[in-house]
């Protein structure tokens, strides 16, 4: 049976992961390549690379520290983060990430999805969503989620999944940094309109955020945290083994 | 040494890395001359089956990995090269394969549920149908990558198959033919494992 993903994601500006983090056992916490080392043993199902970086120097590290990662772990990698143009798909994959997420840059350039799926396939583009609730309405925003872009949400999602998008990752503005359970109402919305992979983002808090969400939502895939995971306080395998626990299928390593 | 055929499909960075990390020589090639030297093959591929096809044709390496196969070295498909090791394919028309292994390679929505998404993104169990070499370690609580949206049928010497709203074929094997349609490379500690035993492949 497929298991549904635990994915958490590494910022990363200028070659260190930012929000500092403390793990027993790991010396160099800032190194994205130790941290991946340290989540695949840990059993993450696959591991999300951000580029927070705004410099052209700082961006050929990020590459550099990519290529250092996909040396040492061998689950699949998704890297996001300042992807405007096929070049920027093609720099990444052939520093070996698996799949490319794409926010602002589909935004911009509408044609960015559909061409970078028909050269690279549609399993390796991922339309990442940054949304809010604005009156009542799904809006999508840009720049990290600074600006409103006034499009609506779930159509935005569905037109970039008919463009060729293999994969959504949601992440809900309203719940994000909350800590009190990821937006299902919002995931509802997406997931019932789109069949491709849903991943789930903003708001997990602890375990049971992520057994409500694949509970009440069969349809959703995977979920995806960061800082609960880098402070440790939710640790990955007692994640798995409480969805193992709960009926729901879960790798565990 | 093992040769990692490069035929212009796909990113091999991974998984020659994941031969480096298990201690094995590994080169991407598309240099006949390297993959004839080479102890065994890894036929790699992503993408649409016809493209792959056509590219192997092209570079004249369809018929160098028909023959290592003939001569009994141990050829490993992934992925989409797996596909390939069968006699067609049925993606967007009919294409001839390899033909080392007996079957087709057709859509997995012919099979399974309606409400089911496809491709089939993500970590699945296998269920092994027979014994094989290259699973040897493993157990079936074991999960590998997978990431497909068809999948060889009909196919009499599938050693593996993952649980998708039906049986799908997840490996095969025939003598030194051997494939995988999920990523050994992309499935962590498991699909080491499983590099590793064929890189011990008795010759």
């Amino acid at each position: 049976m497929i298991t549904k993903r635990i994915i958490p994601c590494l910022d990363v500006r200028n070659g260190r992961v930012v929000k500092g983090v403390n793990f027993e056992g790991l010396k160099d916490v800032d190194s994205p390549v130790s941290l991946a080392e340290y989540y695949t043993n840990a059993g993450a199902d696959e591991l999300v690379f951000y580029d927070i970086t705004a410099s052209a120097e700082g961006r050929e590290i990020f590459t550099d520290i990519l290529k250092e990662t996909a040396k040492h772990v061998f689950i699949p990698l998704t890297v996001g983060g300042g992807i405007n143009t096929l070049a920027d798909f093609e720099r990444v994959l052939s520093a070996g990430a698996d799949k490319v997420s794409v926010n602002s840059g589909a935004i911009r350039n509408p044609e960015l999805v559909p061409e970078a799926a028909k050269r690279y396939g549609s399993q390796c583009v991922v339309i990442s969503a940054d949304v809010k609730r604005v009156d009542g309405v799904f809006h999508v925003f840009a720049k990290g989620g600074r600006v409103d872009t006034g499009m609506e949400g779930v159509e935005w999602i569905k037109r970039c999944t008919e463009n060729g998008a293999g994969e959504v990752v949601l992440n809900s503005i309203d719940t994000d940094g909350v800590k009190q359970g990821f937006d299902l109402e919002m995931l509802q919305a997406v997931s019932d309109v789109v069949d491709v992979p849903v991943i789930a983002s903003g708001g997990a808090g602890c375990i049971g955020d992520f057994i409500t969400l694949f509970k009440a939502l069969p349809k959703v895939d995977a979920g995806l945290a960061a800082s609960i995971f880098h402070f440790g306080e939710v640790k990955i395998r007692d994640l798995k083994l409480a969805m193992k626990d709960a009926g729901i299928p879960a790798r565990i390593v | 040494m093992i040769a990692i055929i490069d035929y212009g499909v796909g990113n091999l960075f991974s998984l020659q890395s994941s031969f480096a990390a298990i201690g094995e020589e590994a080169v991407v090639t598309g240099e006949e001359a390297v993959i004839r030297a080479a102890d065994k093959v890894i036929l790699p591929g992503v993408g649409a089956f016809r493209d792959a096809a056509k590219k192997l044709t092209d570079s004249r390496l369809f018929t160098v990995v028909k023959e290592v196969a003939a001569e009994g070295k141990p050829l490993l498909g992934i992925c989409l090269g797996m596909q390939l090791l069968f006699e067609r394919s049925f993606e967007d028309g009919v294409y001839e394969g390899l033909g080392l292994l007996k079957g087709e390679v057709r859509p997995i929505k012919d099979v399974i549920p309606a409400d089911l998404k496809i491709p089939q993104i993500g970590w699945n169990t296998l269920k092994f149908t027979k014994e094989s070499a290259l699973f040897r370690g493993l157990s079936e609580e074991d999960a590998v990558y997978f990431v497909h949206s068809y999948a060889a049928m009909d196919a009499p010497d599938v050693s593996a198959v993952t649980e998708y709203g039906a049986d799908l074929a997840a490996a095969a094997e025939k003598g030194n033919v051997y494939g995988c349609q999920f990523h050994p490379e992309k499935s962590g500690n498991v699909g080491l494992r499983i590099l590793k035993n064929f890189a011990e492949l008795k010759i």
